[in-house]
């Protein structure tokens, strides 16, 4: 029983249809259970619509109810034969981009839809920007609304190439491309009768086939340090080990290890878990690490091999995505949070903004607001041991935390 | 290869979340309802703290309305492993007029359990609950967050949560303030049981089909109890039924079911065309009841 596992994000701006494609793909892959549907159909009919608002399948919040808008985050599980998949429907509103890139870290294809009467919007950019600084592998751009264009090859093509052309000056790998209607369920599982000039494969068979590499560095070796175990019991009187979750690299048992920030060098003794111990851990397991001499290791602290090395630094470069209403404060100090580590930072530089619609770097207006995109300087109290996030989306990843309100105020990737 | 399969992917999600709860917050409490994904969570939490012991204790706000297969296999568990078990109960808090019970056919406690949670919380200063809310119950739960930002008055405000990225958890609150966290969020119904089988994790019988008498009522069996209020025409017939999710005895519904070991009850849950809580009338209140309920601080 070896099931694989794809997440993926919808993106798009406001009422391009996330919600329904969803919707639709959940119903014609008939992963639909009869009481939801039958909740779906009562309250469509509650709210005088015609016909049943596959929507309302991921929009269950009753403000998203009332306002016809998605708020937040939506997951949805369902499975084919092929794939097992995790899906999170994320509101295109601009107000709510915070949770939008919360449903999009963990994503590795983004569906990005348009409307085919409008093409590309501003958040349709932004999203576009978002996926590719947190380097979601796969882009699917789903062109929709098709019936409302007569399906026309002409409206497709044309925003293909709209698109094509601002993803040309974007960091993204695969870009592809299919018209639908989430509304009717053309190409979503069933293939469309209506435009018989797409020869593409429909979204389901894309979902069932694109290829996923693994989301992990099976190479470089760090593992951040959650906290330690000592049982302190008779049976287990003199253990001490460390618990965590594998960030990158193939642990062995054996292993000469280097221990940071103290530098000092150790070998694993052994690999524990509650099922017995193991040879190797690798990404994602969550395993106990005991080591061969005593010393003084706890959580944040990082264990890696002598002769790959993360680097250790309390000057971070980053590429950030501002969620608080309040704008980032220059000399500003907030909390940061890296792996399992947290320290407290002093904004630096405010580099550049970017422009969402141009693409270009913004040095004039360095004033950074809630949604905006920009590339900051940061220095921290104490060191972190990071790798760039195109490397590692673990150990490149930062929050960084309002001090007073607490609110998370930002995400930052390692450049 | 270096791949996990989804079960052990999941199970190394979860532990993680876990060891960061034990990690970021002073005192937390494990909720425990007795019903198969608090067991679960249980399972988990054993494993990721493993050879220590579980480093904090099992809370459990009993309706007073169990099934008492429930309360037994909860007694045995806790002895079992040796944990320590609070018990915080609906009845004594109805006694004291902190909260006030429902009348008429309808009534069920389930809706009392939130103050006296909340009250629970307060007294003994937790500062994070465990719970085993999964996305893929309902529609409100489908929007959580791993870790839950809950106000001073316990209240979830769904409309303004907290972004959540990767797995980096912001535990930061002000005092009086607590987190409600989901370390089985990403976990189907049918990946639980998958789990519970190839772990071999024992099991309150409810879940397995018995014979019992049962009531039905608006297209749900309710099973005949003494706190069960029927109408005259409501006469308790046998059924072979089992359990698919277990709360109060009041408005947990019962399916017909042949499904007397787990194998069956996967293949049962594989092809169902009913969610779990399909049969619960706590979510049939309104089409919002579990939202509401969550809002006000219920698990
Ligand atoms: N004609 C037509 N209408 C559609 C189609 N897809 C969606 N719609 C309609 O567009 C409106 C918005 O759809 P949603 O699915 O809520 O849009 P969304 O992208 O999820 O919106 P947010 O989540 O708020 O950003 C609804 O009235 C849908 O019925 C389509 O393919 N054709
Ligand atoms: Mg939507």
């Amino acid at each position: 029983m070896h099931t694989e596992l794809l997440r993926f994000t919808t993106a798009g701006s406001v009422d391009d249809g996330k919600s329904t494609l969803i919707g639709r793909l959940l119903y014609d892959s008939k992963a639909i259970h009869q009481d939801q549907y039958e909740a779906i159909e009562e309250s469509s009919r509650r709210r005088g619509e015609e016909e049943v608002n596959l929507a309302l399948l991921t929009d269950g919040l009753k403000a998203e109810r009332e306002q016809g808008i998605t708020i937040d985050v939506a997951y949805r599980y369902f499975s084919t034969p092929k794939r097992k998949f995790i899906i999170a429907d994320t509101p295109g509103h601009i107000q709510y981009t915070r949770n939008m890139v919360t449903g999009a870290s963990t994503a590795n294809v983004a569906l990005i839809l348009m409307d085919a009467r409008k093409g590309m919007l501003e958040q349709t950019r932004r999203h576009a920007i978002i996926a590719s600084l947190l380097q979601i592998p796969h882009l699917l751009v789903c062109i929709n609304k098709m019936d409302l264009t007569d399906y026309s090859e002409e409206v497709y093509e044309k925003l293909r190439d709209e698109f094509e052309a601002f993803a040309a000056k974007l960091d993204v790998k695969d870009v592809s491309y299919i018209p639908i209607s989430a509304l009717k369920g053309d190409n979503v599982v069933h293939r469309s009768e209506n435009m018989p000039w797409y020869e593409g494969p429909t979204l389901i068979y894309y979902l069932e086939n694109v290829h996923i590499a693994s989301d992990y560095n099976f190479i470089d070796c760090r593992f951040p340090v959650q906290l330690v175990i000592r049982p302190n019991t008779d049976e287990f009187h003199d253990y001490r080990g460390y618990a965590g979750r594998v960030a990158g690299g193939i642990f062995k048992k054996g292993d000469e290890v280097m221990l940071l920030p103290s530098g000092f060098s150790s070998k694993i003794e052994a690999i524990d878990t509650y099922d017995g111990e193991v040879e190797e851990a690798f990404p994602p397991m969550s395993v106990v690490i005991r080591l061969e001499n005593e010393l003084d290791l706890s959580r944040g602290d990082m264990i890696v091999r002598p002769n790959n090395m993360p680097e250790v630094t309390q000057d971070l470069d980053l590429m950030i995505c501002w969620f608080d209403n309040k704008p980032l404060r220059l000399r500003g100090k907030y909390i940061i949070q890296h792996t399992t580590r947290t320290a407290r930072c002093l904004v630096k530089e405010i580099r550049y903004k970017m422009d969402i619609n141009t693409l270009h770097r913004n040095l004039e207006d360095r004033e950074i607001k809630m949604n905006d995109v920009a590339r900051i300087s940061l220095r921290t109290t104490q060191p972190l041991f990071v790798d760039p996030y195109s490397r590692n989306r673990i150990t490149g990843s930062v929050i960084l935390i309002d001090e007073a309100t607490h609110q998370t105020v930002a995400a930052g990737m390692v450049i | 290869m270096y791949q996990l399969d989804h079960l052990k992917e999941l199970e190394a999600e979860s532990i993680f979340v876990i060891r960061e709860v034990a990690a970021q917050f002073e005192n937390p409490v494990l909720m425990f309802s007795g019903g198969k994904d608090s067991i679960l969570m249980l399972y988990l939490a054993r494993k990721a703290f493993y050879p220590a012991r579980l480093p904090f204790p099992l809370l459990h706000v009993d309706t007073g309305h169990n099934f008492p297969e429930t309360i037994a296999f909860r007694d045995e568990l806790v002895e079992k492993w040796n944990l320590r078990l609070i018990v915080a109960s609906v009845q004594d808090a109805i006694d004291r007029g902190l909260v006030h019970e429902e009348r008429g056919i309808h009534a069920s406690r389930n809706g009392l359990q939130t103050a006296v949670l909340l009250e629970a919380i307060e007294k003994h200063g937790f500062d994070a609950a465990l719970g085993g809310g999964r996305r893929d119950e309902e529609k409100a739960r489908a929007k959580e967050r791993f870790f839950s930002h809950r106000d001073e008055f316990g209240q979830w405000d769904p409309k303004n949560q907290r972004p959540e990225l990767w797995n980096l958890f912001n535990a930061k609150k002000q005092v009086g303030e607590h987190f409600r966290v989901f370390p089985i969020s990403n976990w189907t119904e049918l990946d639980v049981w998958q789990y519970l089988h190839r772990e071999q994790v024992p099991l309150p019988s409810l879940y397995f089909a018995h014979e019992r008498l049962c009531i039905e009522r608006n297209g749900v069996l309710l099973a005949d109890s003494e706190y069960l209020q029927k109408k005259p025409e409501e006469t308790p017939a046998t059924y072979k039924v089992r359990f698919r999710t277990i709360g109060d005895m009041t408005c947990t519904g019962a399916v017909l079911s042949e499904a007397d070991t787990l194998e069956k009850v996967i293949e049962e849950i594989a092809t169902t065309r009913i969610t779990e809580r399909g049969a619960r009338a706590d979510d049939k209140r309104s089409e919002t009841s579990m939202e509401d309920r969550k809002k006000e601080g219920y698990f």
